[in-house]
């Protein structure tokens, strides 16, 4: 709750103001019923109509002063709710920015996502609510009570009994449905992914011939949800007729009390009014405020989930520049001997039972291309993972340019990477705005030879517009094997020093994969390439190879040479050509 | 590939946009009643009656299984308001016999307020009867309808599912039919008890004092003018700040669905720009939006506070001349209270009610949309299927304008191997599709055995075929429950015989529960290769005469495809088998081979009289090996 408060005190001003003027509303709105208790006693007892006239006019008073009361309270609340909302969303969002893919693997997307939108909106609707109302309500309960105590303390004894039961049976119920609520929330969860289930198996449901059995599975999910729904609304059905008995009954109370003491000549008969008024203005209040507390508990919830968001710190720490640079001027003047060095390394996801990644040692001279191929799981992908320090090695380290990545300022090295992903991901926008993610500065001509490289200028000169061809959210005007391309197009934009394609040529069929590799190899600077594939194919003309099996190396080494000695490799290799075949291409 | 890295995104989309897509459709529903009530709350629900005409009576109809409820709940409402508004009277004949020191009749006194509490409780019993009998309405026609949607997705045709996004008809299902249950549980206990409310207090009002009640009746319509007015003003607002919240949405569910891509390309700042310029528009609209709208309660409450000033200025002087009473008067002026609430709740209650009718068109959509042809009347159930499949100048095509298969003919033997080969969306599915009677033939026919399928029952139709799909689909429930799903009575030992042949044994052992472990929605936490093998020992268990394998082993690492291979290789003996593949590796064994290409047929033949054609086949093979 502090990080959440402390958005709130750059509102300091405005949430005290707005309870502030909200109760002077609810101030002015107890004196109502004294007015009229005046009009009754004197006015009408006197046959005084100017007094009459008077008093109405004090009581239209009163109204506009409350009515300007609340507007201004109105504008204060909306206006803190809203500020504090607004700085809440820009902190969470940068705060999740700066999130190592590790936190950002624990959370899942989907859970950022409602933390940013649904759950802020609810604290926002919360904070709005609190200083509107918490503070008016249980003044105006409380307010009424002292007024009845001015106009009768025996007669006000009856409010002392009357508003703690009265609390009770509202809060009681609340407490008492809030949970079954909860209960049919997650009913109603069941159905809806039982609905679910149903569209998106439908295939497979109906290659069974399984509707039957679905109808009648979603016919008891949908049953037990409805009688839950009914068990929660007989009880919640409770609180009207509940809270009617009793604030009438208190009202009866009143008359017979009222009678006595004015009997007895100790109040009037307007004072007996005014009381039944300040009755009924309770039970109003307490209805408000027990939905009131339904909006706090869930804004609270939301809140909490907010802050546990911020809880959670990027687990890397990035290299000093300075400290960096001196680094880089020691080792310049001679070129680094391997551009990328793994020493024994590891890597285990948090979380994780078993390391995806052990052992691995290999040395990559600048403009080698490296071929990494393995099973499913069996740890490509956390090899290349580990060159920009997307995640850090949790055994061994990982150089680049014979410094060790975890010294690098962030930029420095994520600069001299171009990493093309397994999901080819694209942004709403231009072909040009997307490419230019690759490097900002990037000029047409220096993105087409990208485009060219990457077999993507083909389709992309075929587009109106070509560069400014729009790319709808997601890329999905375009097809996989396109996205594909223009991913590939993007990490070469950024001239990196090592480019790595991360099973990223699966869309393609197996000339266009061919031409790529060919493409890349004659490029003028050398790049050092990484390539991680399920298909032999694709790496088997690699400078060296590493064979992957269960996050264990298999072998490192040549075609020919795995060939010929790691089982693993030959397995794989078999797998897709045939013998014969494999030795005759 | 670790397994993490695949997960981005995946899930994100599906739940929040749709909510926030609800959450402002009803918002903008919510409002354009609100505007639209200007002045003729009455004459709302008559302007748009006539495309709600027909959704309310499919509504009344399934009303109307639970006529005695309401009935129950009419009287009810009508026992509750008649004795909630005779409560004031009685209070105010009270006040009057309690006049001043020693002017108090204690006996009449004495019997108003032992009346006041049996009517309080007879009152009180009529109202929790009217509130449950309201509830079990509103949560039995929800079931009914929930049942009914349910039921038409079972028999859909394919070609609605595959057209509609999943989360349009779940919302359909869950969302419009809890809107449309809200709005109808509001609608029944508000509408109702608000207009007899009205309507009785301004009868009783009458029948004590004519002119007092003008006054009220002048004034009251003014708080609904100014409601009116300020939800008119504040439409525009809201429908900004709705677009705009949409607009950040999507920059959230964009960036941080894609979050790791804008780290490797170090985008953040440049992201963080963009949403802080959306993020400061959207603080100025909401707190426009927000502000005006809230102005809605004080603005309203003043007017109420005027009425009763009113009464109070009109009540007073005519007590003096005697007019009234001072126990009527405190009658009028709880009435003056009681008078202007339902009429605010009533706004918003034809406001929820035709929200309710929009979503409640939408589910009927649904449940009215056409179902698959049904099932012939003599419709023969397939059996002892021998597995020969013939198709006869079969064409097929998803959309009219949009020619697809045309003139397909295939002689299929039983026990023979057909694979289908062609770059992807060239409509190797559709074939499968076609097969599964999924979708129907245009023209031509197909026929398993001899039958043509149309005149075979679907659910012997299809259970003659295995079918492993690329998409590995998963039902939440026990392995065991999804491993049995073709063949209920399925032995443990049988059972385990098929997960071993699937080579899923292992894996499912090491479970926490093993077989019985229960497994999430679409697999849960299983990988895909994982959940791949369950799908196939899926259909090792039953052993169907015909098999349909989609790329049934893309997931599956190539070492673990040998093994399975074998497995499928030893199934395949003697069955009638369709292979869709990616990897031409695994279907060179095949009898036929099909070469597609943009929906046709192009090339047919085994093997090596494809390769020696030279043809498309032949480059689509070579081109593996190039360098």
């Amino acid at each position: 709750m502090k990080k959440l408060l402390s958005f709130l005190k750059d509102y300091k001003k405005e949430s005290i103001l707005a309870p502030l003027f909200k109760m002077l509303e609810a101030f002015f709105e107890l004196f109502v019923p004294l007015v009229m208790k005046k009009i009754i006693d004197v006015g009408i007892a006197n046959g005084d109509r100017p007094y009459i006239v008077r008093m109405c006019l004090l009581m239209v008073a009163l109204g506009i002063i409350g009515l300007a009361c609340s507007l201004t309270a109105q504008f204060f609340a909306a206006k803190a709710a809203v500020g504090c909302s607004t700085k809440l969303r820009h902190a969470l969002f940068s705060h999740i920015q700066g999130l190592t893919y590790t936190e950002i693997d624990d959370l899942g997307t989907s859970t950022m996502i409602t933390r940013m939108t649904s759950d802020i909106n609810q604290v926002q609707s919360g904070v709005n609510m609190v200083l509107r109302l918490f503070m008016r309500s249980p003044f105006i309960v409380f307010g009424a009570m002292i007024m009845a105590f001015t106009i009768d303390v025996k007669a006000a004894l009856i409010f002392v009994v009357t508003i703690p039961v009265l609390s009770v049976i509202v809060f009681g119920i609340m407490m008492i449905t809030m949970p079954l609520f909860k209960k049919v929330q997650k009913g109603l969860d069941r159905v809806l992914s039982k609905t679910r289930e149903n569209l998106t198996g439908v295939r497979v449901i109906r290659a069974f011939a399984q509707e039957q059995e679905e109808i009648s599975e979603f016919g008891e999910e949908n049953t037990a949800l409805t009688k839950l729904q009914m068990r929660v609304g007989r009880i919640s059905a409770l609180t009207n007729p509940l809270t009617y008995i009793v604030v009438n009954l208190s009202i009866a109370a009143l008359i017979w009390v009222g009678a006595l003491r004015v009997d007895a000549g100790i109040i009037t008969q307007g004072a007996v009014i005014a009381l039944v008024n300040y009755m009924s203005q309770i039970l109003v209040e307490l209805v408000k405020l027990a939905n009131l507390i339904v909006t706090i508990t869930k804004a609270l919830a939301c809140a909490g989930r907010i802050e546990k968001v911020f809880e959670i710190e990027p687990s890397m720490v990035y290299g000093d520049k300075a400290e960096y640079e001196k680094k880089k001027a020691e080792a310049g003047n001679t070129a680094p001997v391997y551009a990328v060095e793994f020493k024994n390394a590891g890597l285990t996801y948090r979380g994780a039972g078993a390391e995806s990644l052990s052992g691995l040692n290999l040395k990559v001279k600048p403009g080698e291309t490296i071929g990494i191929i393995g099973g499913t799981g069996s740890g490509k992908t956390s090899v290349v993972n580990l060159i920009p320090r997307y995640y850090d090695a949790t055994e061994g380290e990982v150089l680049v340019d014979g410094i060790n990545v975890k010294d690098y300022p962030m930029e420095a090295l994520r600069d001299k990477v171009g990493m093309v992903m397994q999901k080819a991901v694209l942004f709403k926008g231009t072909i040009r705005q997307n490419l230019k993610w690759g490097r900002q500065d990037a000029t047409d001509e220096e993105m087409f030879e990208a485009l060219e490289i990457a077999q993507a200028k083909d389709f992309v000169d075929t587009k109106d517009g070509k560069l400014s061809a729009p790319i709808t959210q997601g890329g999905k005007n375009l097809s996989g094997g396109q996205k594909q391309r223009l991913t590939i197009a993007r990490a070469l934009v950024r001239k990196p020093e090592i480019l790595v394609l991360d099973d990223s040529a699966s869309a393609l069929d197996y000339a266009t994969d061919a031409k790529l590799r060919k493409a890349l190899r004659g490029m003028r600077e050398k790049l050092t390439v990484f390539i991680v594939s399920q298909r032999a194919a694709s790496i088997m003309h690699a400078d060296q190879i590493v064979v992957l099996d269960d996050g264990h190396v298999a072998g490192i080494g040549r075609h020919e040479e795995l060939l010929a000695g790691c089982e693993v490799y030959q397995e794989i290799y078999y797998s897709q050509f045939k013998k014969e075949e494999g030795k005759g291409a | 590939m670790s397994g993490k890295n695949t997960e981005t995104g995946k899930n994100g989309k599906s739940v929040k946009p749709g909510n926030t897509a609800k959450n402002n459709s009803v918002k903008k529903a919510g409002d354009t009643a609100g505007s639209g009530a200007a002045g003729n709350p009455a004459g709302n629900g008559e302007k748009k009656k006539s495309p709600n005409r027909g959704t309310m009576k499919k509504v009344l109809c399934y009303i109307r299984r639970y006529w005695f409820f309401v009935v129950l709940s009419i009287l009810c409402a009508a026992v509750t308001v008649a004795l909630t508004l005779y409560v004031p009277i009685l209070t105010g004949d009270a006040i009057d016999y309690i006049i001043d020191k020693g002017f108090v009749a204690f006996d009449p006194v004495l019997s108003i307020v032992k009346k006041i509490v049996v009517v309080v409780l007879f009152t009180a019993v009529s109202q929790w009867l009217m509130n449950v009998s309201n509830n079990r309405i509103a949560y039995h026609v929800i079931h009914d309808i929930r049942r009914e949607a349910f039921h038409k997705i079972e028999i859909l045709p394919l070609k609605y599912i595959d057209g509609h996004s999943y989360g349009e008809v779940v919302s359909r299902v869950i969302a419009d039919v809890d809107q449309f249950s809200d709005g109808l549980l509001m609608g029944f206990t508000q509408l109702f008890t608000g207009v007899i409310t009205i309507l009785g207090t301004l009868l009783f009002m009458i029948s004590l004092n004519g002119k007092i009640t003008l006054v009220v009746v002048l004034v009251t319509p003014v708080s609904l003018f100014v409601a009116a007015f300020i939800a008119k003003k504040t439409y525009s607002m809201f429908k900004l700040q709705s677009e705009t919240r949409g607009e950040q949405t999507a920059l959230i569910d964009e960036m941080i669905g894609n979050q790791k891509v804008v780290q490797a390309f170090g985008q953040e700042d440049e992201v963080l720009e963009r949403f802080d310029e959306i993020n400061g528009r959207l603080e100025k609209c909401s707190l426009k939006a927000i502000f005006f709208s809230s102005t809605t309660n004080p603005a309203t409450r003043f007017v109420n506070s005027l009425v009763y000033t009113g009464v109070g200025l009109t009540g007073a002087i005519s007590a003096i001349s005697g007019g009234i009473t001072v126990g009527q008067l405190s009658c009028f002026l709880s009435y003056a209270n009681q008078y202007t609430k339902p009429f605010n709740e009533i706004s918003g209650v034809v406001t929820e009610l035709q929200n309710a009718l929009a979503c409640a068109a939408r589910i009927f959509e649904l449940i009215e949309e056409e179902p698959q042809i049904p099932e012939a009347e003599n419709a023969v159930v397939l059996k002892d299927v021998d597995g020969t499949v013939a198709l006869e100048g079969v064409s097929f095509s998803y959309t009219p304008d949009q020619k697809l298969i045309q003139d397909f003919n295939l002689a299929v033997r039983a026990g023979q191997r057909v694979a289908i080969v062609g770059p992807t969306g060239c409509g190797k599915t559709t074939v499968i599709n076609l097969l599964m009677r999924f979708y129907d033939v245009n023209s031509g026919s197909i026929k398993v055995s001899g039958t043509d399928i149309r005149e075979a029952t679907r659910a012997s139709l299809r259970t003659g075929f295995g079918m492993v799909l690329q998409e590995t689909w998963l039902k939440t429930g026990t392995i065991r429950e999804n491993l049995t799903m073709g063949k209920p009575d399925a032995t443990d030992e049988e059972i385990i015989t098929a997960a071993k042949a699937a080579h899923a044994h292992s894996f499912i052992k090491r479970l926490p529960q093993g077989y019985d472990t229960v497994i999430g929605e679409d697999g849960g936490s299983l990988s895909q290769g994982q959940k791949q093998l369950l799908c196939i020992a899926r259909v090792m268990l039953c052993l169907p005469p015909m098999l349909i394998l989609d790329e049934a082993t893309s997931s599956i690492d190539t070492r673990t495809e040998i093994k399975i291979q074998n497995a499928f290789a030893r199934m395949m003996e003697g069955r009638t088998s369709f292979i869709v593949a990616h990897r031409l590796s695994t279907i060179q064994t095949a009898d036929i081979i099909l070469v597609m290409k943009d929906g046709n047929i192009i090339e047919q033949g085994s093997h090596e009289t494809l390769l020696a054609r030279g043809g498309f086949y032949a480059n689509l093979y070579n081109s593996q090996f190039a360098q």
